[in-house]
């Protein structure tokens, strides 16, 4: 057998190590693995690459990847990186680390952690933070299953239509896995219908309710009333919302929510084509016995020391089994750690900047677009953040509206009907692709 | 790793006034929403310079050990080494700036990669198709479970809510089971540790919907009677689920599929050599076998009749697990490490990763209590010291191995035993590496007996040494606010 640099066993080494195991060779180890079933012929793969040959290879992919000016959000955008993240999410004392389950030798992990949770804490208003999901629409699905369970018998929840699809996607395939019944609160001019919600809560068997902000069409929707409304009838009031924008809007914990959850990628991490993100489940602490997923608690060592350790575990399937909350056993990790880093270096300031220059950009973007005439607000009257939906004017369709933006590499958006786009602005876009958007089409 | 504790939190660093961005300076102009949809009060998130972030964070990951620090024996989670060539192929590979809605015709590259991967994996894992969309492991059987769900279901068998489970299984396939909406029913195992056929045997009927193992099974011995349990399973008409949480030593030897499985999932993050970043991101890829394709979740990654690849939604899919198409640089990673291999490479990890255990095993098995004898194939479990006299249980002896400069291994699992002390090396370990290991493991047997409180008390070189956990589990302190 010859060495690999990753398998480090000469043919000396095996001789002395079967030797030791009273074995004549390998198959010695795998006796009890039938015949009949062993690999027949090689494995049909190709043949170990060098590491040029391994550079080579991903250089011709990246040439089949094209960059655009992004102007597509719908629950992922493109927000700057700042250079410190990836330097210090490659010290491997953190990468290369698995869950923190021996405390003594995993302060790093835990403490950034504790961090993590501290501060979504502070962005969503909430009293408790797990350490995180795997993303913003299984953190919401398991919001929903918090909420049932917290229900004991009530087995329906309500999503408004203004949810973004993909997040109402997942938690429907877990609904349907659950025995929970899951109904879409109509939309109103571009919001949650206040009235339908009503009238769908009348019976009084909805265990929980879930809207978000800014919702799907970028709209920030105004939820006075929404908790008191939900509470009168024992649901509970659940907020999914994008994690930077909570630096300026109005918090879960201000709207009297019970749960807050979404996709935390806005906290600058990079596309990488949707994943990897992070999802975030925060919630009121007479909820914190139903959070899935790990937490990270403070307390001190036998010195007397402050230390950090997984908390609470008796939610968890590694002692509950089919009983657990959940059965996700493990975080984001890494990502959580991004997500403190750049909390850290951004600041309450930074979040702020950040939005004022979505919110502006995006404003004189759809300011200039409703001035081609191509084009028009799909809800003029209502507020919005850094994204928006217009609806083509006919005969220009929506497809044709991105196409033209396509051809000079820009990513004008994501489609939602025939007429119908959403539009997102961040801190990436700068004034001249802003110009050359609306110039495109005014051309058009 | 530092012996001493770096203890502040980052909001202990902060003081008001200092900033660590730079921003453009276009976009200038305060936000004209109104006043009752914004924040009454900035979030308190801590005021530091670049400087002091960089080395809070510096200085906090000397408190940690990875497997770039030392030996992680740390059985049933694979912590082979991960390769530095794999972190750079994702910057490489010309991805972070994709957006998931981009038209197909500008990622071709990224669903390339995609591609290539799920082919491979097919490959290996003997079956006809995969998704890599579900983030983990635990996410990887949720999906497997629905999938064989979709498959009763269109044959309207739905009367198929069980799956049967080994009393040696890890307590997330009980769980992903229960999320996945069935039954669970424990078969129970033979004093060494495979499945108890007859128990098999009188738990299959029309209700059982699938048999989830893993194999080798969590005490590191392979189930010989696999080719019965899965005629057995199949008669009865349930399908097989393989969770590939114990696929390491498998490579080269046997595939899934040829063992009678019909759905199964792989950690990427074991196996292939992705980081397993302190808890995550994953990736926990779901294959089957010829005639389940159809029901695996939105969105697919298809191949086009002109060779291009699109990304498609398929109507009988289970459903949608994910928003987009899963921790897409994880992807990267374990390809790099195929490619890296190659079919000869990745043939010796199996049995090279069965032989550092054998090794270990063989090496200790005078001084620690072997409930099962081998061989065992990537892992193996001790029930604690052969000598109980000395009252040295197995925390004990994880916590004295830190001292030593080594991560513990699992303990108290599998449940079968009760001083249970789990130990997988993986194949990246060299034989120099092992013989310490094995030292202090003989040592720390010695001392037992001569100076039981001695390691009763350990560790005493870490950066803490006994946390309070009751104490953090009574008084929950889960934010830098509750400190204060």
């Amino acid at each position: 057998m010859a060495t690999h640099r990753y398998l480090p066993h000469t043919d000396d080494d095996i001789r002395v190590m079967l030797d030791r195991c009273g074995a004549k060779d390998f198959d010695d180890l795998y006796s009890d693995v039938p015949q009949s079933l062993r690999l027949k012929k090689p494995y049909a793969l190709p043949e170990a690459m060098s590491e040029p040959e391994l550079d080579r290879f991903f250089a011709g992919i990246a040439v089949e990847n094209h960059e655009m000016a992004c102007f597509a959000g719908g629950g992922f955008y493109h927000h700057y990186t700042p250079a410190v993240i990836p330097a210090l999410l490659s010290r491997s004392e953190f990468y290369t680390a698995y869950t923190p389950y021996q405390p003594e030798i995993s302060q790093g992990t835990l403490q950034y952690i504790f961090e993590y949770q501290s501060m979504m804490c502070e962005l969503t208003g909430m009293d408790v933070s797990n350490a995180s999901m795997y993303d913003g629409a299984t953190a919401t699905a398991e919001a929903m299953i918090m909420a049932v369970n917290a229900a004991k018998k009530k087995r329906r929840v309500l999503i408004s239509a203004t949810v973004a699809p993909a997040v109402a996607q997942v938690c429907s395939t877990y609904a349907s896995s659950l025995g929970i019944i899951l109904e879409v609160i109509p939309e109103d001019g571009g919001v949650t219908s206040e009235t339908e919600l009503k009238e769908m809560l009348g019976a009084g068997d909805v265990a929980g309710v879930i809207v978000a902000s800014p919702n799907y069409y970028g709209i920030v929707e105004d939820y006075t009333g929404f908790a008191d409304m939900c509470h009168e009838r024992k649901a509970l009031f659940i907020m999914n919302c994008h994690a930077s924008a909570l630096g300026v809007l109005r918090s879960p914990g201000e709207w009297d929510a019970d749960i807050a959850c979404g996709e935390a990628q806005s906290l600058g991490m990079p596309l990488n084509y949707g994943g990897p993100g992070l999802g975030y489940l925060c919630c009121r602490k007479a909820l914190m016995r139903k959070l899935p997923g790990r937490i990270v608690g403070a307390t001190k060592d036998a010195a007397g020391q402050r230390s950090f350790v997984l908390t609470l575990q008796a939610r968890e399937q590694h002692i509950r089994r089919q009983k657990a909350t959940s059965n996700i056993c493990s975080n984001q990790g890494i990502m959580t750690l991004h997500a403190s880093i750049y909390l850290s270096l951004m600041g309450a300031k930074g979040l702020r900047r950040v939005n004022e220059i979505g919110y502006n950009g995006a404003h004189s973007l759809a300011k200039s677009l409703v001035e081609t005439g191509k084009v028009k607000l799909a809800n003029p009257d209502k507020p919005f953040l850094n994204e928006f939906r217009i609806e083509t004017v006919a005969p220009l369709s929506a497809d044709t509206f991105l196409d033209a933006l396509a051809a000079h590499g820009i990513l004008g958006g994501i489609t939602l009907s025939d007429n119908e786009i959403i539009i997102a602005v961040t801190e990436m876009c700068t004034p001249a692709e802003i110009d050359r958007y609306v110039s495109i089409i005014k051309g058009m | 790793m530092n012996k001493n504790l770096y203890s502040p939190l980052i909001f202990e660093l902060s003081h008001k006034g200092r900033t660590g961005y730079a921003l453009p300076e276009y976009g200038k102009g305060e936000i004209g929403l109104p006043a009752s949809l914004m924040r009454a009060e900035e979030p308190k998130l801590p005021e530091v310079d670049e400087p002091t972030v960089v080395r809070h964070y510096t200085n906090s990951s000397n408190n940690n050990f990875g497997v770039d620090t030392g030996f992680y024996p740390l059985g049933s989670c694979t912590m082979k080494y991960n390769p530095k060539v794999n972190e750079a192929m994702v910057s490489r590979a010309g991805v972070s700036a994709l957006h998931p809605a981009q038209p197909a015709a500008t990622v071709q590259g990224a669903l390339r990669i995609y591609r290539t991967l799920e082919k491979y994996l097919a490959e290996i894992g003997g079956m006809a198709e995969f998704t890599l969309n579900p983030f983990a492991g635990a996410h990887g059987e949720y999906t497997g479970l629905r999938i064989i769900r979709a498959y009763h279901m269109s044959r309207a068998d739905e009367a198929r809510r069980k799956v049967i489970v080994p009393d040696s299984a890890h307590g997330t396939n009980p769980a992903s089971a229960a999320m996945a909406g069935f039954e669970i029913v424990e078969v129970k195992s033979l004093p060494d540790g495979t499945v108890d056929m007859d128990d098999l045997q009188s738990k299959l009927d029309e209700t059982v919907a699938a048999m989830m193992m893993t194999n080798p099974n969590t005490a590191g011995m392979f189930e010989h009677n696999i080719p019965q349990i899965a005629e057995a399973v199949h008669a009865a008409g349930a399908l097989m689920y393989y969770d590939g949480a114990n696929l390491n030593p498998m490579l080269g030897i046997a595939r899934p599929g040829d063992m009678g499985f019909d759905v199964m999932h792989i950690n990427l993050h074991k196996t292939f050599s992705t980081p397993h970043g302190g808890g995550g991101p994953g990736a926990g890829p779901v294959g089957v076998r010829k005639g389940l394709e159809k029901f695996l979740p939105n969105p697919h990654v298809i191949e086009k009749a002109d060779g291009t690849l699109d990304v498609e939604f398929g109507e009988d899919a289970l459903g949608r697990v994910s928003a987009w198409l899963g921790n897409f640089t994880v992807y990267i990673k374990a390809l790099a490490y195929i490619l890296s291999l190659g079919a000869d490479g990745i043939a010796k990890v199996g049995p090279l990763s069965t032989l550092n255990a054998n090794y270990i095993m063989n090496s200790l098995k005078d001084l620690y209590l072997l409930p099962i004898p081998g061989p065992c194939k990537h892992e193996f479990v001790f029930d604690g010291l052969i000598d109980k006299s000395t009252g040295v249980t197995t925390l004990n002896i994880a916590k004295a191995l830190l001292d030593y400069g080594f991560h513990a291994p699992t303990i108290y699992f599998p449940l079968l035993f009760h001083e249970s002390l789990m130990i997988e090396p993986t194949e990246t370990e060299n034989l120099e590496t092992l013989d310490k290991f094995v030292k202090v493991m003989r040592d720390i047997a010695e001392t037992a007996v001569s100076e039981p409180e001695k390691i009763k008390n350990a560790p005493y070189t870490t950066p803490i040494s006994h946390p309070d956990e009751d104490e953090a589990a009574l008084n929950p302190i889960v934010k830098y606010a509750d400190l204060q």
